[in-house]
């Protein structure tokens, strides 16, 4: 979908991209950065809008340096800030949009049609975007990224402004797009953290160079976490603690993460090798007669497998894994 | 979304709304000269107000009325007085009118372009396969040819109440061609004027305030400075003040190559070597707005 080969953009002060080179399949990629790590930049070169000082890229097989207007008819792009003129209806400004993108008018307006209801706006459609909400706008301005049915979109910080529902329900559309749309999805954040439940692939940059590119099934499923939670009983005031010396004998080692949170004195995270890991606990708990609470797959989150990948630029990391929790 | 949904209603099976799901498109996109085409079409009506909020449709209408009212009545007036001739030249009745066309540009130039800048539409055109060129022509266009018509309907309603009144047909429709020409010129640097002055000033209200203060200005003070050189008998001078606001400016192509009575005082308008001058000036103003506007638009981008 996106090939870049050592690209780079210099403005007069910044380095906003480094010699990047990426190769991004179908599916839904995730482009994570601090604010300034150049994902903005990114788009524009993926677009044609803006030539690169070094270096080549490659959109849908087009080059962007030559081919910028046949990509742009293939290719969606949302925006990160706000771009809705308040004074016409979703349904006029959606179908002007897929004028632009070249469809004749009967197909314009079929095409909003469909789209304003995929992207979830239904009566509200017909009345001035000035009185939107802000997740309302976001869809109004997701439609108009989609109208055209393009090969790829580009979501710039889709998330941004929204709350928490709002933000879950953006992220279950993003994912439609891909699984029932069947639309390629580039989308940028700067939380780490909100990608990974959305995201086949991510790809992190941090001053313009690519910190990481992985695909996010690789870790978070092969090797599933266990949470697991046990009641204490007379023989064994604290269930926990024998429940991992029994794991411990019968040589599964429980992992020491989850240390400093509150309750986690009481949860035994352990990886699951397959199904006998369960059965495992299983029969571990019946055989010390205690309660299990729970026993519950827990994803890794993303973080932790950057944890160990560059300590330098760790801490801003953690921070935006922390504004995305 | 592959559920289906059903609506159970009297006729049973014969209404029943089915959720298709997501639909792809593989019918034809037309491409880049289609999409400034529907800029262009969406651009011009937006300057009647239309597809857009009642209220914004009724200044300019209003406009277009006030504009062609008087036309109406002059040749009411003339047909039924069996006039020989009608009470204002085609050449002269936008001169006359410049302050509706003032305000309509003044109005219309900031919706047409401060709003996409205000709120940052632009970079959704440029996302699109339309190239910044492409944005400026059908901007441009779009401007001058809802002016051409606010100028250009009184004119026709001019010429039919000419042949109503069954004046001199080859004489009428010489004035009229000449009024059309003298008006297009008029459409295009007014155009041009209001949009550069427009896409600097992303406030709408700045942007109205800002083209009636070059327009009303440039105009207020060349006429008085005309007027004090008519006084004191360098009638050389006045000619060459024109130059210095866009009315007079198209006052002194018209009087000079369109057989036109010029408006400027002692109604001396420039000679034909002025007037060569007149028209480059004018042709070069044009052609400098559309460089200024494809200039800052580049800029703008994403």
């Amino acid at each position: 979908m996106i090939a870049t080969e050592s690209l780079s953009k210099r403005f007069p002060r910044v380095t906003a991209l480094d010699r990047l080179s990426l190769d991004i399949g179908p599916g839904v990629t995730g482009l994570v950065g601090a604010n300034g790590a150049g994902k903005s930049t990114m788009i524009k070169i993926l677009l044609g809008l803006s030539p690169a000082s070094e270096g080549r890229a490659e959109v849908l097989g087009l080059d962007v340096a030559t081919k910028g207007a046949a990509i742009r008819e293939r290719v969606g792009y949302m925006p990160e800030h706000d771009c809705l003129p308040p004074d016409v209806s979703a349904t006029e400004f959606v179908v002007h949009m897929a004028r632009m993108s070249g469809l004749p008018p009967a197909a314009a307006r079929e095409r909003t049609a469909d789209t304003l209801r995929h992207v979830g706006l239904y009566e509200e459609r017909y009345r001035p975007i000035g009185g939107y909400s802000t997740g309302m706008k976001q869809r109004v301005k997701l439609a108009q990224a989609l109208v055209h049915d393009p090969q790829l979109v580009f979501l710039d910080e889709p998330t941004n402004g929204l709350d928490p529902v709002g933000r879950d329900e953006m992220l279950g559309l993003i994912r439609r797009i891909h699984t029932d749309f069947g639309i390629s999805v580039l989308v940028t954040s700067h939380l780490l953290g909100e990608l990974e439940r959305t995201c086949d692939h991510v790809v992190v940059i941090d001053g313009g160079k690519l910190l990481r590119s992985s695909s996010t099934t690789d870790f978070t499923q092969t090797t599933t976490t266990l949470a697991i939670e046990v009641t204490d009983t007379d023989e064994h005031p604290d269930g926990t603690r024998a429940v991992r010396d029994a794991l411990h004998a019968r040589g599964v080692d429980v992992l020491d993460s989850g240390r400093g949170l509150p309750g986690s004195g009481h949860i035994l995270l352990l990886t699951a090798q397959g199904e006998e890991t369960y059965d495992l606990v299983r029969d571990v708990v019946a055989d010390l007669g205690l309660g299990l609470v729970r026993m519950e797959q827990r994803r890794h989150h993303i973080s932790e497998v950057f944890k160990d990948s560059d300590e330098s630029t760790d801490a801003q990391r953690k921070e935006a894994v922390g504004h995305g929790g | 979304m592959a559920v289906e949904h059903s609506t159970a209603t009297q006729q049973g099976d014969q209404t029943r709304i089915h959720n298709i799901g997501y639909r792809s498109y593989d019918g034809p996109r037309l491409g880049r000269s289609y999409a400034t085409r529907s800029l262009f079409s969406q651009s011009l009506r937006g300057s009647y107000g239309l597809g857009r909020s009642v209220k914004s449709k009724v200044l300019p209408m209003l406009l277009f009325v006030v504009m062609c009212v008087p036309a109406a009545i002059m040749v009411a007036v003339a047909v039924a007085t069996k006039a020989r001739e009608l009470p204002v030249d085609y050449t002269r009745y936008a001169i006359v009118m410049q302050a509706v066309i003032s305000l309509y540009l003044a109005s219309q130039a900031p919706q047409s372009v401060s709003r996409d800048l205000r709120f940052k539409t632009v970079p959704l055109y440029f996302s699109r396969p339309i190239e910044t060129a492409d944005y400026v022509r059908a901007k441009f266009a779009a401007l001058a040819s809802a002016l051409f018509l606010l100028t250009g309907a009184p004119l026709i309603v001019l010429y039919a109440g000419a042949l109503l009144a069954k004046l001199d047909f080859a004489d009428q429709t010489k004035g009229f061609a000449q009024g059309l020409v003298s008006v297009a010129l008029l459409s295009l640097l007014f155009a041009g004027i209001g949009l550069v002055i427009a896409s600097v000033t992303p406030r709408r209200g700045f942007g109205i305030a800002a083209v009636i203060a070059v327009l009303t200005i440039s105009y207020g003070a060349v006429s008085t400075l005309q007027a004090i050189a008519e006084v004191q008998d360098s009638s050389g001078a006045i000619a060459w003040m024109g130059l210095f606001s866009p009315v007079t400016l198209i006052d002194g192509v018209q009087s000079a190559f369109l057989g036109a009575d010029s408006a400027f005082p002692g109604g001396v308008g420039p000679s034909t070597g002025e007037g060569v001058v007149y028209v480059l000036v004018t042709l070069g103003l044009v052609a400098a707005a559309y460089g200024l506007l494809l200039r800052r638009y580049r800029k703008v981008g994403l």
